[in-house]
């Protein structure tokens, strides 16, 4: 029952997706190329956050401890 | 075109027997020389109008209007990529295309120009031009329709699909019907007379039935003459051109009909746009002409026209007509109504905007008609007094080339009429102006309380639902015609470019039952589609609702 609710949500939500992008009226080849290439992007997003993500999220850290320990000397 | 009554003395001779508080109005009277309209019961608080004059243009929420840029965004670039594919040859070329011989001369298609037709509109294009085998009554029938090619070309495969309820003609009263009793007398002029009539008004195209039907059109307006055209497109492109001309000023409003803006710009006068429905707005246009004349003689105007329409019918706002009245008789301005859609419909007994506001048809200069909407005919009329009505039968084009309304259709008009003004004997037309109240009331309300964005005044019949994506539009109406419903759906170019709409006309001869189905089904697609983007939905809280009703009109 469960499972059958999310599904439905879940198509419901790429329906909407659909409409929005006006992927519905598109030809079928047109929208391989399109979801294709959003999907592309999408990984490109996901491989850069966690790729570079934690190194300057940690530099930035240490910048920012940096920072307020030399206030705190000064 | 002066009005005694607006010139100022302090003492108003007709309205003697008037209760305290108006004369303490004709008090006001003596202080700044205009009179806004005295009204025979007296309305204390000094307003225009009799009623409330609620009208909704809501906005939809932010995100609407962000997402709605990107599906055109992505509607635009695939576009970009289709035209690319088809110049190199990639895509086969559906479009009018010149011959090889005549590549060297100046190219007879500019491509560019017809980019959203080709690109966004041929894939949706199914929506439009359906075909219809029956008369458009509140359920018709349809052809069906197939595509093998997306839409560039259509097939019919011979089957009908029937008894599709039918909320896009404007059928407002109902009298799209083939019921032999009602037609009765359209079939005994149909054998008198035939169908067509082979002339102009001027030369051999006046029928008695024409003659018969303009007095009883301007007895139903309550004016003193009137006179009938065979199309209503041309009453207006046809007759403002011999009612303006160079050295006249037009002031029409943004959101007019093409007819208006085509008869204006024949006419050849210069024409100056005010915000719709907007009076502030019109003031300052008609202060501006006044006081600085025409653009470089500075000469005054010789005519200063405005152009409104009783109902708009992409908005269905009604025009503001005890506001507009009293500007045109302070500024000395007249004053053209196009009740197109207005005529039949609102109104007490259904003579039009003039009587909704309980005025009188003498403050409106031209008032012009078409029978094709409530009346189910064809046709339009220019009505007013007797002098303009004589001067537009020898110098209206439509009269000099024109052929007249056929017969039949004079008929049909005739008998509708009769069937209003209630010289038939019964009261069924006034039982179908009732009805049509009834069930606009009803339809509005219900779409309300769902929560769809609906635009305009509670009792226009015309109701424009929100859609605002350009890939809803599509989908909205090839869902609502698998539930046998069939919708107008209109887009950019007739509406501005975030505001597409459903929208529905809505009929006497609609049952609740009808109303029921389609609300229904407008309520399952509505979330499906995700389109009740109101925040001031009704049912819920019924004290927001109130506070709602005030929110600003524009």
């Amino acid at each position: 029952m469960d499972t059958r609710g999310t599904r439905s949500y879940l198509y419901w939500l790429y329906c909407q997706f659909e409409l929005i992008t006006c992927s519905y009226l598109m030809e079928p080849w047109e929208k391989v190329l399109f979801y294709t290439f959003n999907a592309a992007m999408l990984l490109a997003l996901l491989y850069t956050a966690y790729a570079f993500l934690p190194g300057h999220l940690g530099s930035a850290m240490q910048s920012l401890l940096q920072l307020s320990g030399g206030r705190q000397d000064s | 075109m002066a009005n005694p009554s607006a010139v100022c003395n302090g003492h108003l001779h007709h309205h003697h027997h008037q209760k305290q508080n108006n004369l303490l109005k004709s008090g006001l009277c003596k202080k700044n020389g205009i009179t806004k309209g005295m009204k025979k019961n007296g309305v204390s608080n000094g307003t225009l109008y009799k009623k409330t004059f609620v009208e909704h243009f809501e906005q939809a929420p932010m995100y609407v209007a962000v997402l709605t840029f990107v599906g055109f965004g992505v509607g635009t670039i695939f576009g970009y990529l289709r035209d690319f594919m088809r110049a190199w040859g990639l895509e086969k070329r559906n479009i009018a295309a010149e011959r090889e011989e005549q590549k060297d001369f100046v190219p007879l298609y500019q491509d560019f120009e017809n980019f959203y037709t080709r690109n966004l509109y041929m894939r949706i294009r199914d929506n439009w031009n359906r075909p219809i085998c029956s008369v458009p009554g509140p359920q018709f029938d349809l052809m069906e329709r197939v595509t093998d090619d997306y839409n560039w070309t259509f097939r019919f495969t011979g089957r009908t699909i029937k008894n599709v309820i039918n909320m896009g003609s404007y059928n407002y009263l109902g009298f799209a019907e083939t019921d032999v009793n009602a037609l009765k007398t359209v079939t005994i002029e149909l054998q008198k007379y035939g169908a067509g009539i082979c002339s102009t008004r001027q030369e051999m195209g006046t029928l008695d039935k024409h003659v018969e039907l303009e007095k009883l059109v301007a007895k139903f307006l309550g004016v003193e003459d009137a006179m009938v055209f065979g199309m209503g497109f041309a009453t207006n492109s046809m007759n403002i051109p011999a009612l303006v001309g160079k050295g006249c000023l037009i002031l029409s409003d943004e959101l007019n009909h093409t007819s208006l803006v085509l008869g204006a710009r024949l006419s050849g006068a210069t024409i100056r746009i005010f915000k719709h429905n907007n009076m502030q707005s019109l003031e300052k246009l008609l202060r501006d002409a006044i006081i600085y004349g025409q653009p470089r003689s500075r000469r005054a105007w010789r005519k200063i026209i405005i152009l409104v329409e009783g109902i708009y019918s992409m908005e269905g706002s009604i025009v503001r007509l005890p506001e507009l009245v009293s500007l045109k008789k302070k500024y000395k301005a007249y004053l053209y109504l196009d009740e197109a859609h207005s005529i039949g419909a609102v109104g007490a007994t259904g003579r039009g905007v003039v009587e909704y506001f309980g005025m009188s048809p003498d403050d409106v200069d031209v008032l012009m008609g078409t029978f094709t909407k409530s009346f189910g005919a064809a046709g339009g009329y220019i009505a007013g007094k007797k002098d303009l009505v004589d001067f537009l039968r020898t110098h209206s084009h439509s009269a000099v080339y024109a052929t007249s309304m056929c017969p039949p259709v004079a008929e049909q008009i005739i008998r509708a009429m009769k069937c209003l003004m209630g010289l038939d004997g019964t009261t069924q037309g006034l039982q179908r102006v009732r009805q049509l109240g009834k069930n606009t009331r009803y339809f509005r309300r219900r779409l309300h309380e769902m929560g769809f964005i609906i635009y305009g005044n509670d009792d226009s019949p015309v109701v424009p639902l929100l859609l605002y994506m350009p890939g809803k539009i599509g989908a909205f109406a090839r869902r609502m015609l698998e539930k046998n419903i069939g919708v107008v759906v209109v887009g950019f170019p007739a509406t501005p470019i975030t505001e597409s709409r459903a929208r529905f006309c809505v009929s006497a001869a609609h049952t609740r039952e009808m109303l029921d189905t389609v609300l229904n089904a407008l309520d399952e697609l509505g979330d499906f589609l995700h389109l009740k983007y109101s925040r001031y939905s009704k049912s819920s809280h019924p004290e927001l609702y109130e506070e709602s009703r005030l929110e600003p009109e524009d």
